[in-house]
């Protein structure tokens, strides 16, 4: 088990280290760079001399090579450089942003998982039945809402007319104002897992050892407890781990509209203003956080299904 | 047979039930078994065999359904048991053995505990305790170093390891009836004798009676007494074993065995080449009107497409159904 | 035949956002850009005004039509360069396997490691907003799944006696992958495309959403909900029909999706949710 999860970790390494090395490349190829943008969208009025200061002052004015061996360096001791705006650490920035989203992540997570997978699970005992059908139409639903806009719309009817919980806003982490986010970001999870639920039970039900189990003289309840749920979770498990990426990434957009201070938000905002070493650590700790998570889902697949570790 | 029989097959039909018609799979199946006693099915792949099986352990699926007919073990019908009372027979008294040992078992779960839990399930028996009996259990099917094999996990055993295990399980409660349904099929041919070995020497210890399914006549002729053949959901011969080898009734019978391999003296007899029956097992929802088999028949006349034959009790015992039974 | 549910209305509903989007100039009342009168400003929906009108007087009506455009290129075109680009490199790499396999698969994880509007947002720092912009962001970030999708169809082709008999027959590489592999995985290529399509759709709404896609006036569903938020409590419809508009969209798309994967790839529907 051990060296299964030494193993794992060894292969997450170089796709951390090509992440950081595509998005490096990404920002280094655009024509222009931080100091002439700001000229030229008009935001600040800076001369030659000025740009040619900042340029030296981030040392973007040695040659990519250089750039990229400094930058790799730094990454290594865990140093993600200086934001443009506002001169402070970018570790420092991210910092303060990143339980914010890990908290919100995590709750609409559980919001999906709590309801999408019972609902998959009732979908798949009786394929074609009224449960079946209404929570597959509410699925595929789900999955095509935007959610900023079922956001919006929540935001309005809970929020603003009906006033039972805040609109926006952190609120020091208060669960109030986590619940209305966490239900629009996790409303595209919920549906893909009841899909994906349904769909791994309906699997299992017809396979051989659960023909086995019935032979056995097992009760259908007996069937699912002992044989069924275990190798259903465990396609549930990897679907949890794949959503866990999606839902980091459409954070951005739930976190702008309900002002939440994570890295999100940071992320659109570091964008707009082009202060390129705070959007590099935002991606890079978005995707090490995605990598961890789905490090975690396959240590825990592992552990129901021994024929993950062994191979 | 003599004596009370212990399973009582009588006009069994099943039915394939597509868009709300249905065509029978299995039709006017009758055949008995005695206590302790081994009798083969045999035919080719679709003619009815594992669905027969499966509807005596009433594990029929959609699109399968019971369509008529009584089943009688030791006495009682069966056929229509609440799922309830069926459960309490279905590994305790009647077991089953399936044809695929790679997947029969559950990967994520010990062999140990999916024998283990037949000693919980029909026993009532603590789950240390059925532990423990699963140890015995494993040694009682040969399985080497079985207080160590116990907690290995299906994928790493063979597949010849995972039948026993298969054994273990269906044996576990000293059933009376043990349905086999291609127990060696996808075994390697040297496994496939220790099976059988084991199958033949447990259930005559144990005086379990085995229902042995197979499409090769030949081990159903070493394990069994009598045989019965089925072709296209009908049985059309049922004989002692020794009996339907020597002079075959049905033409599909003799099919078959012109079709096995012989070694020793017979093969050297000068047969050049091997028989076949040409054509294939038709669908069920394209069974020919008359008897079934008179599209592959060369001794078909026009009586053949015209009547369904009757079954006919043969002289040195036995019943065939054909219009020209040798 | 099956009466399939999810082909037809899913088809329906596409239809109809493609003939909203194409016939925009002759369904619309006004121009979606220039018709801004502040004396119409927040007008509720009513018989001159379907949709209601927004902060700036325009007609939302109109507006949703020509979204309609803005949307349906966006999700085309950018669908279309994922599935080339997924296609040409799941293709080869099963096919020449060797380096440039491990490569792709190399490319591919590390594609699926970054959420995908992660990556179209990081694009999208480097270019101008608007539409070219667009379709390279979410034309480059979307492909991992199609390219993973034909490599593993691809391979499982590739040992088949006729892929075998038309190498024999000494066919170029390009035109064996083009004539005899590439017909054989179409089918589960054309779901993921289409479900791919939706989700661009989606993307495009949220970057817009985010003023980092189409920018305001230009009448994207996304940037006029961006626009609306401040008016949630005064004008709600501002928000309510351009979402309903993604939405109807997305659920079409994802529904003749759904409905082509259980004609096209039968076996594939139990696991693929």
């Amino acid at each position: 088990m051990l060296q299964f999860v030494f193993r794992r970790l060894l292969q997450a390494i170089p796709i951390l280290l090509a992440v950081a090395g595509l998005i490096f490349l990404l920002f280094s190829v655009i024509p222009g760079n931080f100091a002439s943008t700001q000229i030229s969208d008009g935001r600040a009025v800076m001369d030659a001399e000025a740009v040619e200061r900042m340029n030296r002052q981030f040392g973007l004015d040695q040659p990519l090579a250089t750039r990229f061996a400094t930058y790799v360096g730094k990454l290594a001791t865990l140093d993600l450089g200086t934001s443009f705006r506002t001169r402070q650490p970018v570790w420092h920035l991210i910092g303060e942003r990143l339980w914010p989203t890990m908290q919100l992540a995590f709750a609409s997570m559980m919001f999906a998982i709590l309801i999408g997978v019972p609902l998959g699970f009732l979908a798949a005992l009786r394929p074609g039945g009224i449960v079946d059908t209404v929570s597959m139409v509410t699925a595929v639903s789900g999955l095509s809402l935007p959610k900023f806009w079922l956001g919006l719309m929540l935001m309005y009817l809970f929020a603003l007319q009906l006033g039972w919980l805040p609109s926006f806003g952190y609120g020091d982490g208060a669960l109030r104002n986590l619940i209305l986010p966490s239900i629009a970001l996790g409303v595209a999870p919920l549906a893909l897992l009841a899909r994906t639920t349904r769909a791994a039970v309906l699997e299992i039900m017809n396979a051989d050892f659960v023909r086995t189990a019935r032979a056995k003289g097992m009760s259908e309840r007996r069937v699912v407890q002992w044989h069924l749920a275990r190798n259903a979770l465990v396609i549930v498990l990897t679907t949890v781990g794949l959503q866990f990426g999606s839902v980091i990434g459409q954070a951005v957009v739930i976190e702008k509209l309900f002002a939440w201070p994570g890295l999100g938000s940071l992320l659109v905002d570091s964008v707009s203003l082009r202060d390129i070493p705070v959007v590099q650590g935002c991606i890079l700790v978005i995707v090490l956080f995605f990598l961890v998570i789905n490090m975690l889902v396959d240590v825990l697949a592992a552990i129901i299904d021994p024929r993950i570790r062994y191979s | 047979m003599s004596g009370e029989a212990l399973l009582k097959v009588e006009n069994l039909r099943l039915d394939l039930v597509v868009g709300g018609r249905r065509f029978g799979a299995v039709k006017d199946v009758s055949f008995s078994i005695g206590r302790g006693e081994t009798f083969g099915l045999v035919g080719e792949s679709g003619c009815g065999k594992s669905i027969t099986a499966l509807a005596l352990i009433g594990l029929l699926r959609a699109p399968l359904a019971f369509g008529g007919g009584r089943i009688l073990f030791k006495g009682r019908e069966i056929q229509n048991l609440p799922d309830s009372e069926m459960r309490k027979l279905r590994g305790n008294a009647i077991s089953m053995i399936f044809q695929e040992p790679m997947t029969a078992l559950n990967p994520l779960s010990p062999v140990g505990r999916q024998i283990a839990e037949m000693f919980v399930l029909h026993k009532g028996a603590t789950w240390h305790e059925a532990e423990r009996k699963a140890v015995e259990a494993l040694a009682n099917v040969r399985v080497p170093a079985p207080d160590r094999r116990v907690k290995d996990y299906p994928h790493q055993l063979s597949g010849g390891m995972r039948q026993r295990v298969m054994i273990a399980i269906a044996l576990a409660c000293r059933p009376d009836l043990l349905l086999a349904d291609e127990p060696t099929t996808a075994l390697d041919v040297t496994v496939q004798a220790e099976i059988l070995e084991l199958i033949r020497d447990l259930s005559a210890a144990q005086g379990t009676a085995v229902l042995m399914i197979s499409h090769d006549l030949g081990l159903i002729a070493n394990m069994c007494a009598r045989v019965g053949v089925m072709y296209a959901g009908r049985l059309v011969e049922e004989r002692a074993a020794q009996e339907v080898f020597r002079a075959p009734s049905h033409p599909y019978t003799g099919g078959l065995v012109a079709s096995l391999p012989l070694l020793g003296a017979r093969a050297s007899h000068g047969r050049s080449r091997l028989k076949e029956i040409t054509g294939v097992v038709p669908a069920v929802t394209a069974f020919p009107e008359g008897c079934r088999f008179n599209p592959r028949c060369q001794a078909r006349t026009e009586i053949c497409i015209a009547e369904d034959p009757e079954e006919t009790a043969l002289p040195r015992g036995g019943r065939v159904r054909c219009h020209h039974h040798a | 035949m099956k009466f399939r549910a999810n082909l037809v209305i899913g088809g329906a509903l596409f239809a109809t956002v493609v003939v909203a989007g194409a016939l925009a100039p002759f369904l619309a009342h006004t121009d979606p850009v220039m018709d801004a009168n502040l004396m119409n400003a927040e007008v509720a929906p009513g018989s001159e005004f379907w949709f209601g009108t927004d902060a700036q007087g325009r007609d939302i009506y109109s507006r949703v039509l020509y979204g309609a455009r803005i949307s349906l290129t966006v999700g085309i075109v950018s669908q279309l360069i994922n599935t080339v680009i997924g296609v040409c490199l799941g293709l080869s790499a099963a096919y020449w396997g060797g380096w440039w396999d491990d490569f792709v698969s190399g490319l591919t994880n590390l594609m699926l490691a970054i959420p995908s509007l992660i990556f179209a947002l990081a694009i999208m720092a480097i270019l101008t907003p608007g539409l070219t912009s667009l379709l390279i962001a979410l034309g480059l970030t979307n492909w991992s799944y199609t390219c993973r999708l034909s490599r593993a169809s691809a391979l499982s082709l590739k040992g088949q006696g006729y892929v075998q008999a038309a190498k024999v027959l000494g066919y170029g590489d390009i035109r064996i992958m083009l004539t005899q592999i590439l017909p054989n995985i179409l089918g589960p290529i054309i779901v993921i495309g289409t479900l791919g399509m939706g989700g661009a759709v989606l993307a495009e709404a949220s970057l817009s959403f985010l003023g980092l896609g189409i920018r305001p006036p230009f009448p994207s569903w996304g940037s006029m909900l961006s626009d609306a938020r401040d008016q949630i409590t005064t004008a709600p419809w501002i928000s309510i029909f351009p979402g309903l508009a993604i939405f109807m969209t997305v659920l079409g798309l994802n529904l003749l999706g759904d409905g082509l994967r259980d004609i096209l790839d039968p076996q594939s529907r139990a696991r693929t949710a």
